[in-house]
């Protein structure tokens, strides 16, 4: 079963509840061993806190068009089709902008004397190892490169099984609601949302719910975190919509520190290895009445 | 005129507090230009209380769309494209809108010209009048490419109005992350202020966004945020500060109150008094005298 962790505003505890969950589930290997994917790739953190050993790494990047210049006739064709203004044809000079590439091939695939061949351009790496007996892996993107997306797709092709049944598969998302969010939630089985119960909180929710929910037809539940500040918007939201809230972590200074020095919520405050535990029965209860009638 | 951006790698660490109790103080001297650079999840409007004064389309890029008549479900699109954005039917082949990213690349490929390419409407913008300046905000509809494009878009039109009006600063409220949107955000400012909070990941979030500024060329200052929440990580935040040669221009302490305001949907300097309106107000005129008086070109100076 796939679960994407995601929230809408950054900073609401999704690396806390995907980390927290990973490892209260790895505890007693049940139903499997879990496997943890960091997805937030600009700021992949889950890895401060499960300390995982890396056993392989890989580049990762798109395919650039490199232009033979012996083939090239200068027509300008490349440029036309290319709809990212990644390719300009300047006189008898081929200019090639790897930042603006989304690398779909257009340009090689219309390039009528065959002179354009495609190469890897590096955009980040994508890793994998264990933390204990939690399967992790992560994706990082080069500092000064804009694409999230090319990075979370391959990570995700790497590593998530083509059926992977039973297993617990967490993808720790990134914030906000944009393409690489919505990468992350792409496949998943349930979308649990982490929120804070304040007016930040509710509008980004909100707008994380129209993706998941609305746009890619998933199932979604919330977790609130920080229980105690705030206010009512997030619970009345959630009855309106009738979103389950699936967990509440109450406002509690010492998860806060325990986080700053990279501790984890269930080795700060054990007591909620059982609470995590069912969170994820209740998240399956939720993914099987769907499949088993409830499909929409 | 100068233009300042408030980023953070790592979300959540303050950002939009930050922002919106300088747009509060910024204005009571001198007259500004706000930008909400974060249009994915756009909030200072939660506590400027804009009113809206015109609502635009934002245009972000193009879908390609199949027609069903033409299509003879022969395949090729689903051959060509990277994007796994077809959808494979028995009489026609169809576009999954979310995971199409425009390039055309079916569209040119299609030997039955089934396919075309329109236009997509990828959000709005708006321009709106807070009691503190004029605001320039935006909302990028879910899941859609080009947020970039869009902060580019809000960016610039702030920076017209300030041109326009003789306004002294452009405040922009960024994005979290180091992706497209932040490169966006960033380009062309004359300082990036960085609000971290002293954890590890907080640390660490730092370091990277401060490492995408410093690529594009923009001078930094940073502030902690929650900073008495853990001192050792707030140490560890100035050292790294001070072997960058970056000046840590505020320390702010962790405050309820700050939660509060947000609730009350007021900039924290503007509801109360207090430690965190002390921490601001003195961190917002030492970002004054730097990006007024020259001084981000002195940043810049020192940061090299």
């Amino acid at each position: 079963m796939i679960t994407t962790v995601a929230s809408g505003k950054g900073g609401t505890g999704k690396t806390t509840v995907a980390v927290s969950l990973a490892l209260s589930l790895a505890e007693s290997a049940s139903p499997a061993n879990p496997l943890f994917l960091d997805c937030d790739v600009e700021e992949p953190n889950a890895a401060l806190f499960l300390r995982p050993t890396i056993q392989e790494r890989r580049e990762v990047g798109q395919m650039i068009p490199e232009v033979d210049l012996e083939k090239c006739t200068y027509c300008g064709r490349c440029a036309e089709v290319c709809q990212y203004h990644a390719i300009a044809v300047v006189g008898e000079k081929v200019l090639v902008f790897p930042e603006l590439c989304h690398g779909c091939g257009s340009c090689s695939l219309n390039c009528p004397t065959g002179a354009i061949h495609e190469v890897l351009d590096v955009i980040g790496t994508i890793e994998r190892g264990w933390a204990g007996s939690v399967e992790f892996a992560q994706g990082t993107m080069n500092v000064g490169e804009p694409m999230a997306v090319p990075i979370i797709r391959q990570l995700k092709q790497w590593t998530i099984p083509l059926n992977p049944g039973n297993r617990p598969v967490i993808l720790d998302a990134s914030p906000g609601t944009a393409c690489p969010v919505v990468e992350s939630m792409r496949g998943a089985d349930f979308v649990l949302m982490v929120t804070e119960p304040t007016p930040f909180g509710l509008h980004d929710l909100l707008l994380a719910v129209e993706g998941a929910r609305d746009e890619l037809g998933l199932l979604v539940g919330v977790v609130i975190n920080r229980e105690g500040v705030g206010d009512q918007g997030v619970d009345d939201y959630c009855a309106t919509e009738d979103i389950p809230i699936l967990m509440r972590i109450p406002l509690d200074r010492r998860i806060a520190e325990a986080y700053s020095d990279g501790g984890t919520l269930v080795e700060a405050l054990p007591e909620y290895r059982e609470q995590f535990k069912n969170l994820y029965v209740a998240i399956g209860r939720l993914v099987a009445g769907r499949k088993g009638g409830g499909a929409q | 005129m100068k233009q300042l951006v408030i980023l953070s790698g790592k979300g959540g660490t303050g950002k939009t507090t930050v922002a919106a109790a300088l747009a509060h103080l910024a204005s009571q001297e001198m007259p500004i230009v706000l930008a909400d650079a974060d249009v994915d999840a756009a909030n200072l409007e939660l506590v400027l209380d804009p009113t809206k004064r015109e609502e635009l389309k934002f245009m972000g890029g193009q879908l390609a769309v199949i027609d069903p008549e033409k299509c003879t479900a022969c395949g090729i699109c689903a051959e060509v494209c990277r994007f796994d954005a077809l959808i494979p039917g028995d009489e026609a082949y169809r576009i999954d809108s979310l995971a199409c990213e425009g390039c055309a690349s079916c569209f040119y490929q299609c030997p039955e010209e089934a396919i075309r390419m329109e236009e997509q409407q990828a959000g709005l913008w708006f321009r709106s009048d807070t009691r503190f300046g004029p605001l320039f905000h935006a909302h990028l509809f879910a899941g859609q490419e080009n947020s970039g494009k869009l902060v580019t878009l809000v960016k610039q039109q702030a920076r017209l109005r300030a041109l326009d009006t003789g306004a002294a600063v452009v405040l922009v409220d960024g994005p979290p992350g180091i992706g497209c949107p932040v490169i966006s955000a960033s380009a062309g400012m004359d300082l990036a202020l960085h609000i971290a909070e002293p954890t590890v990941a907080g640390v660490h979030g730092l370091e990277r966004v401060m490492g995408t500024t410093g690529h594009f060329g923009v001078p930094s200052l940073v502030a902690i945020n929650k900073a008495d929440l853990n001192r050792a990580r707030c140490e560890e935040i100035a050292a790294f500060c001070a072997g960058r040669g970056v000046e840590v221009v505020g320390r702010i302490p962790y405050d309820d109150v700050v939660t509060e305001a947000m609730v009350q949907g007021r900039p924290v300097t503007e509801y109360t008094d207090g430690p965190v309106t002390e921490a601001l107000k003195e961190m917002w005129s030492r970002v004054r005298d730097l990006i007024l008086s020259d001084g981000a070109g002195s940043v810049k100076e020192v940061q090299r």
